[in-house]
């Protein structure tokens, strides 16, 4: 995907945990308002990349701008400060646990902001209007079902109105109705705030339906990319499994091992 | 080669040690770079030291109380034998101001608070709220690691204290109200052979000594912790035995310094 309006730009990342490759010559570009995500199996560096672009992790070779800026080139002081436009959702959610959902979704405002406490009480509760969940401010994140506390999460990822969102698996884990409520929040906040956001997942069905563009990655290597629409009409082996969730195929399902008869000591 | 495997084996583990070694030294000298924090927002340290300090009080007054009581019998049955019953109040007193008071109470706040904290924080890293506030451009050490360590910092003396005054009051009680000690001799003799400098300043400081050693293995046992259940569990155990071990070093260490055959 080109665009001169790219917000971040990805150019020939490689990473490896000890000699092991992880990520072999990754390139993507994101262009700003742009919903995208990056799919593939588990294991397959996904993650590993949205550590790269969140900073986290350094890339053994290549670089990630955002806004123009080498991430891993930023000093600590630097990178919190890119950190303040960034948006990251978890997994499951990371709410710390000892706050309430009002104190959880003010955290980033009070931490990083000199707002008066009745400003920053009217903030949150249109952030948590805007997930639907104004009504469960009183409430500890252990009051929430899996469903609530992601879209709580969300309110908080999105309280300084990011330039860029990062989602992990944010539909991992959740009831067909949480699915479709957290897939239509990610589009319309991202629609709203004019943000860019990257979604990684392996949930094909309910991003195709929100997402702008797509990449797969599989081993380490951008495998296919494109559309929802062209993802849906591709031919590729790989793609076509993945899409219709098919049990056998480039992705073997025999983990790779030995002769069959050797293990079970018959001989040929 | 069984030899080349034990020496490679016994590499490995110096070169983690002393790995681990570094990365504590390192973890601590972070904490105290970025304690700005917990003064400038004093509201967070406040708070945790209700979680480690105020949550701790019921243990340690229990405990202090019944120690004092023990230190009562067994004082009196000793000092009997050579006549100095009217030395009781001395001899709880200072046994607690000096020694029992600043070990037992830490011994107890690494048991109750120390292990809560490993527990707290290795769960916040298994459940990704460390990876999420660093993402938020919080640093978890200025926001996280240092309130509680001056919380436990401040904490540890004032319960030591307190953790000797129910020491000194269960002494009272056993000597004075149960066995019929006389009470203007047991407080005399406590008022005239408790030095402020010597002894109780002393405990003080040893207190506060043990405090740092208590939070600070807490606080990198939690934040080193792996992010399983496991892991959370192995690190809790380890910071109970870690500290036990550390305070009764020090102990030795300070009243070698302190008391030298005086």
């Amino acid at each position: 995907m080109t665009s001169s309006q790219a917000l971040v730009e990805i150019r020939d990342v490689n990473f490896s945990y000890d000699s092991r490759p992880i990520l072999k010559g990754i390139n993507m570009t994101l262009p700003k308002g742009k919903v995208i995500a990056v799919m593939g199996g588990s294991g397959c560096g996904k993650t590993t990349l949205f550590r790269i672009i969140g900073g986290a992790l350094k890339p053994t070779k290549g670089h990630v701008k955002i806004d123009g800026q080498v991430i891993h080139d930023l000093s600590q002081q630097g990178l919190y400060e890119m950190r303040r436009k960034m948006g990251v959702l978890f997994q499951f959610g990371a709410l710390f646990t000892d706050m309430s959902v009002f104190d959880n979704v003010a955290f980033q405002m009070r931490e990083h902001t000199d707002l008066p406490e009745e400003i920053i009480h009217d903030l949150v509760m249109m952030k948590l209007n805007a997930v639907g969940l104004r009504a469960t401010h009183g409430l500890m994140p252990a009051e929430l079902s899996g469903g609530m506390a992601r879209r709580v999460a969300l309110a908080r990822t999105v309280a300084l109105d990011p330039m860029l969102i990062l989602y992990d698996e944010p539909f991992a884990g959740l009831d067909p109705i949480s699915l479709s409520v957290v897939g239509n929040l990610i589009r319309k906040l991202n629609d709203a705030l004019g943000a860019t956001s990257v979604i990684v997942t392996h949930d094909v069905q309910e991003s195709m339906k929100i997402v702008d563009y797509n990449y797969f990655i599989d081993s380490g290597v951008i495998v296919a990319e494109g559309t929802p629409d062209e993802i849906r009409a591709s031919q590729m082996p790989y793609v076509r499994q993945f899409v219709n969730g098919e049990i056998d195929g480039p992705v073997p399902f025999h983990y790779p091992g030995g002769n069959y008869k050797n293990d079970l000591g018959v001989s040929a | 080669m069984p030899v080349v495997k034990s020496i490679k084996a016994i590499g490995h583990r110096t070169i983690d040690v002393v790995w681990r070694i570094g990365y504590a030294s390192r973890f601590f000298a972070l904490t105290l770079y970025y304690s700005g924090a917990s003064f400038r927002r004093f509201h967070l340290t406040i708070k945790e030291m209700f979680a480690s300090g105020v949550m701790s009080l019921i243990i340690i007054l229990v405990a202090g109380m019944f120690v004092g009581m023990v230190l009562g019998l067994q004082g009196y049955e000793t000092l009997k034998r050579y006549g100095s019953e009217s030395a009781l109040g001395s001899l709880v007193a200072l046994s607690l101001v000096r020694e029992l008071g600043p070990v037992l109470a830490a011994l107890l706040f690494a048991s109750r608070a120390g292990s809560a904290m490993t527990a707290e924080i290795g769960l916040m890293k298994a459940t990704e709220q460390i990876a999420a506030m660093e993402m938020m451009a919080v640093n978890p050490i200025a926001r996280v690691i240092g309130p509680r360590f001056w919380a436990g910092l401040i904490s540890m003396p004032l319960l030591s204290a307190l953790f000797s005054a129910m020491g000194v009051f269960g002494g009272y009680v056993v000597g004075v109200v149960v066995i019929g000690v006389d009470e203007g001799s047991f407080w005399s003799q406590m008022q005239s052979s408790v030095d402020f400098q010597h002894d109780v300043l002393n405990g003080v400081i040893k207190s506060f000594v043990f405090g740092v050693a208590v939070t600070a293995i807490a606080l990198f046992e939690g934040f080193d912790a792996p992010p399983t259940a496991e892991g959370v569990s192995g690190a809790t155990t380890r910071t109970v035995v870690e500290s036990s071990l550390a305070i009764l070093i020090l102990d030795f260490i300070l009243t070698a310094f302190m008391f030298r055959g005086d």
